[in-house]
């Protein structure tokens, strides 16, 4: 039993190989695209192929360290496990390796092992049971940087949530390393609305939002986006998202915030068990 | 149209370059992102002669083995940040080729014409592929200074691609919002 070392393996696998979901979509994608399109699509299948077969992290950007983690109640090592995730990161920074993405935003100066103040960051979640599920969700500043909230007024309604996010995506451009993932959380306040968006970005491409009119409305944006023409890495051409995906909290009468979180197409998301006896498994 | 260049690029050979055309480049190149933009352009003096290399915005993931530097991981980085560099960047050290991605704006595309310069987008976030076309680490600048991301790495490239014009010395781009 050795948690840190699963912690190290869980990002290994989030950092070098990409979800099926997100492979199949791009290689959907790569049978519509045509010419300089097409060209990205096959040099992104070919990267991908690449750093999993040599086990290198598939974009230099390794992101920020993010993991939403969902504790059952009776599982034994909770006290120990912010522990853990920060030592796993820190050698995971050594081992895999991962570029050092922590700068103290006064000084400048990068702490070298993706370590810093509230980093990695680590979302807690409980549920029954005595397992601990963790999902590594490494986020690069391509694609974060293109992220934005709105505080839109109530009356605009759905009809002006839908154009802001599609004002936003398509303004983000070849900036966010199209064909992206864009999760958008709407309602609660303006730092739930944030939160969802990046929760929306772990459900699996081609998951549609539960409730059907809201699944309605990500098969309408991913449409109006792609008919944008942006393309992949803002080149041109039909793939300009592989999903959007919205999750929605309710909202003060007042107010109706609109979060966006974009992932880049390298959507990176790993999965790890850890049972009470210390065994883990990576999926 | 598929052009293969050895570095550094004749004017001529630029011009051939139109958007939309695949270049692959063989040569020097060098990395800077926003920190290397702005210390370069303060320095009076700087340790290389960058002209006639291409010019690379990226922040590569690289490992020591021993006294020698390894590129494990090494893509593009967002273009746009070093647009309020660029067009002196370019004037000062004779740059006639960028590699980047995402795309730059007017006073770049302006800058491109200006000095026979090409745009080119290598693909974002192919870290791997990009890595394996580098041959050989020829040196890295300021590295105590600005760090592994943001140091100025010299590298010797074969056959790095593909990459698009994505702006050209003629004033055509490929990029609808940008210019």
């Amino acid at each position: 039993m050795n948690i840190e070392q699963g912690i190290v393996e869980l990002i290994r696998k989030a950092e070098t190989e990409l979800p099926k979901d997100v492979i199949n979509a791009l290689k959907k994608a790569c049978k519509i695209e045509k010419g300089v399109a097409k060209t990205q699509i096959e040099t992104i299948l070919k990267n991908v192929d690449l750093a999993k077969k040599t086990q290198r992290p598939m974009c230099q950007d390794t992101g920020i360290q993010i993991f939403f983690v969902t504790v059952g109640v009776n599982f034994p090592y909770t006290n120990k496990l912010n522990d853990l995730i920060i030592a796993g990161v820190k050698r995971a920074t050594k081992e895999i390796p991962l570029r050092p993405n922590t700068v103290d935003p006064f000084t400048g100066k990068n702490h070298k092992d993706n370590f810093g103040d509230h980093i990695p960051y680590i979302i807690w979640n409980f549920s029954s049971g005595s397992d601990a599920n963790i999902t590594a969700l490494p986020k690069g500043s391509g694609s974060e940087n293109m992220s934005k909230l709105g505080m839109l007024k109530p009356s605009v309604g759905i009809k002006g949530v839908k154009d802001f996010v599609l004002k936003e995506v398509i303004n983000a451009g070849g900036n966010s390393c199209p064909p992206a993932v864009v999760g958008v959380g709407i309602g609660g306040g303006a730092d739930i609305a944030m939160h969802l968006s990046k929760v929306a970005l772990l459900r699996p491409i081609g998951n549609r939002n539960k409730d059907k009119k809201i699944a309605l409305i990500e098969e309408e944006l991913i449409k109006r986006i792609n008919e944008s023409g942006i393309g992949p890495m803002g080149l041109g051409g039909k793939t300009t998202v592989l999903d959007v995906h919205i999750e929605k909290a309710h909202r003060h009468p007042a107010s109706l915030p609109v979060g966006i979180s974009i992932q880049c197409w390298a959507d990176r998301r790993a999965q790890m068990v850890i049972h009470k006896d210390g065994s883990w498994e990576v999926k | 149209m598929e052009y293969h260049l050895k570095l550094p690029a004749g004017k001529d050979e630029i011009k051939k370059l139109h958007a939309g055309d695949v270049l692959f480049v063989t040569g020097k190149i060098f990395t800077a992102r926003d920190e290397a933009h702005s210390l370069m352009l303060k320095e009076s003096k700087i340790p290389f002669n960058p002209s006639g290399m291409a010019l690379f915005h990226c922040g590569p993931l690289m490992k020591k083995n021993g006294k020698k530097w390894k590129v494990v991981s090494a893509g593009p980085t967002t273009s746009s940040r070093m647009e309020i560099f660029e067009d002196k960047f370019i004037e000062k050290f004779g740059i006639n080729i960028i590699i980047g991605k995402g795309g730059m704006g007017e006073k770049t595309k302006n800058a491109l014409k200006k000095n026979t310069c090409v745009y080119t987008s290598f693909t974002g976030g192919a870290g791997v592929l990009a890595a394996d076309k580098v041959e050989e680490v020829l040196d890295v600048y300021w590295l105590d200074e600005l760090g592994m991301t943001e140091a100025v790495w010299l590298f010797k490239v074969k056959e790095f691609g593909p990459m698009v014009v994505a702006m050209d010395s003629h004033g055509k781009s490929l990029y609808k919002d940008q210019g």
